[in-house]
């Protein structure tokens, strides 16, 4: 039987040079100690940062216009949220984000299941105590057909694009909008109140982590995109891998990142999969490497090796 | 209790077998090869310090609660140190990563210390997601709504909710440090079983 060939970039030569000293404990105790001491010195020097979360108290304070028309988005269907897909809710396969034939998202199907109209309008009314009017309205509104509803809110958006903020109250000049601009203008004063943060993160129950709701609500808005525009934090901005202040942040995902900001990535409606499909399509590759012939010569054909161990070579001259 | 029988218990076979692929003096070796003499070897040890110090990190922040560090400036100075301990984790892991690459490590039979060490990355890279996202203040906000249209476009979102913290700082710091830390062992005890890899032989064989 022959012996089987030597593989430089698969086998490994036997050492049989000699060998050093090496305090392995010794070593790992000083690492720690010098690494604890320089996170300390980073620390004190730079410090992290810690911008407070924005509330929908505070967004419909600051911009009050941009929560009534995301409230009103949030009932004629047209939010980020109301259109999303899986997990929220049902849309046609082409309204989520497909790889070729693939619809993962859409087969997976709804889990989190949220309809804007119910979740983020209606029911956070209904919690309201003592506002007969309101309520009066919401019996309107829930004993009124499918069609009578979207014309009542397709009246409203029609005149919406002149609404105001006058004097705390909402303004637009709608006819024939039913309850729609008592329901919006009071989930504006519910929300200015803080009482709509609190009715969408706990429902029905006392506790929860659960922040789903609220952060949708919020990033259905265009006030968080604002926000996170001014701290360079959008994703043409290399957003995903930065963070508030001047911050290294996830400098980790500069490629991943780097995809967003070029086409075909940057102008696609399915962008999020089709980076996601490309980086775990080279990370296997990087994973796999020791088996993928050629690209696992690219180290010995590089000769970057010589400076690592370029004291072996020299001693072996 | 005869001999055979003995030999054939669990802990006796697991004893053998643990000790034999890695006996004490591998596992706590007081030598090395001579061709490690290289600072690049640094960064391996650099990264275990690393994570280290982020775990105690991340401990005591988990002792006072998620929210102290926005009320406190003992808080805010250990989250800094929390911060700054992952950065130096994350450099010195990559730093690790490439230099093990251009070695092509993965020789001689070391090629699933090279896997667990890719994978060892990508976890990380999860691990500081969740954590970003569990901070409960504006990056997380951003982040979580940002990121979870990734999440989402796999089908993941069902069952990975960014915007739910209370699940992704079980995630952060019960869940994936667990996987880390074993991992991380199972990394360390590859490196010493097999050693680290030689320098190539100059002048041998062809593209393989």
């Amino acid at each position: 039987m022959s012996k089987k060939a030597f593989r430089p970039d698969v086998d490994a030569p036997e050492w049989k040079g000699g060998h050093t000293p090496y305090d392995i404990i010794k070593e790992g105790t000083i690492a720690v100690v010098v690494i604890g001491l320089l996170t300390v010195l980073l620390a004190v020097v730079f410090g992290s940062p810690d911008v407070p979360a924005i509330t929908i108290k505070s967004w419909s304070n600051h911009a009050p216009v941009d929560f009534a028309t995301t409230a009103l988005s949030e009932l004629n269907g047209t939010s980020l949220t109301a259109a999303y897909g899986a997990p929220y809710n049902i849309q046609p396969a082409s309204a989520n984000q497909n790889l070729g034939p693939l619809k993962l998202d859409y087969w997976v199907g709804v889990h989190i299941p949220i309809n804007t109209v119910t979740d983020f309008v209606v029911d956070p009314l209904k919690a309201l105590p003592n506002q007969p009017v309101l309520h009066k309205s919401l019996a309107k509104w829930s004993g009124a057909s499918a069609s009578t509803r979207a014309a009542w809110v397709a009246s409203y958006t029609k005149a919406a694009g002149k609404m105001k903020f006058e004097n705390g109250q909402v303004i637009v000049n709608a006819t024939n909008a039913g309850p729609v601009p008592l329901m919006i203008n009071d989930l504006t004063m519910m929300a200015r109140s803080g009482a709509l943060d609190q009715a969408l993160i706990t429902g029905d129950s006392f506790y929860s982590t659960d922040y789903t709701q609220s952060l949708l609500f919020i990033s259905d808005g265009s006030y968080l995109a604002d926000v996170a525009g001014k701290q360079h934090l959008q994703g043409n901005q290399w957003g995903v891998m930065n963070e508030t202040g001047s911050y290294p942040g996830s400098a980790w995902l500069w490629l991943y990142t780097f995809w967003y900001q070029i086409s075909p990535f940057s102008t696609s409606s399915n962008a999020d999969i089709l980076v996601l499909a490309t980086m775990i399509i080279l990370t296997a590759g990087l994973t796999l490497m020791p088996f993928i012939p050629g690209l696992r010569s690219i180290p010995r054909r590089s000769r970057v090796y010589r400076l690592i161990w370029r004291e072996h070579y020299r001693s072996q001259k | 209790m005869s001999t055979s029988e003995i030999d054939r218990q669990w802990t006796t076979r697991l004893r053998r077998r643990g000790f034999g692929k890695l006996p004490p003096e591998k596992m706590l070796p007081d030598t090395q090869p001579s061709y490690v003499a290289s600072w690049i070897y640094v960064f391996g040890v650099a990264t275990i310090s690393a994570l280290i110090v982020v775990i105690a990190t991340g401990c005591v922040l988990a002792i006072f609660g998620p929210q102290w560090w926005h009320v406190s400036n003992i808080g805010h100075f250990v989250n800094s140190l929390h911060l700054w301990s992952v950065e130096i984790f994350f450099f010195s892991m990559v730093v690790h990563l490439w230099g093990k690459y251009f070695m092509a490590a993965w020789r001689g039979g070391r090629a699933m210390t090279w896997i667990t060490g890719m994978v060892l990355f990508l976890m990380s890279v999860v691990t500081a997601l969740t954590g970003y996202v569990s901070q409960t203040n504006f990056d997380s906000q951003w982040i979580s709504t940002q990121a979870k249209d990734a999440i989402n476009s796999t089908g993941g979102g069902a069952f990975f909710n960014l915007l739910n913290p209370g699940q992704m700082l079980m995630w952060h710091i019960v869940l994936m440090p667990l996987v880390l830390v074993l991992l991380v062992g199972a990394h360390v005890v590859m490196v010493r079983i097999k050693g680290v890899v030689p320098p190539f032989e100059e002048n041998v064989g062809a593209d393989q």
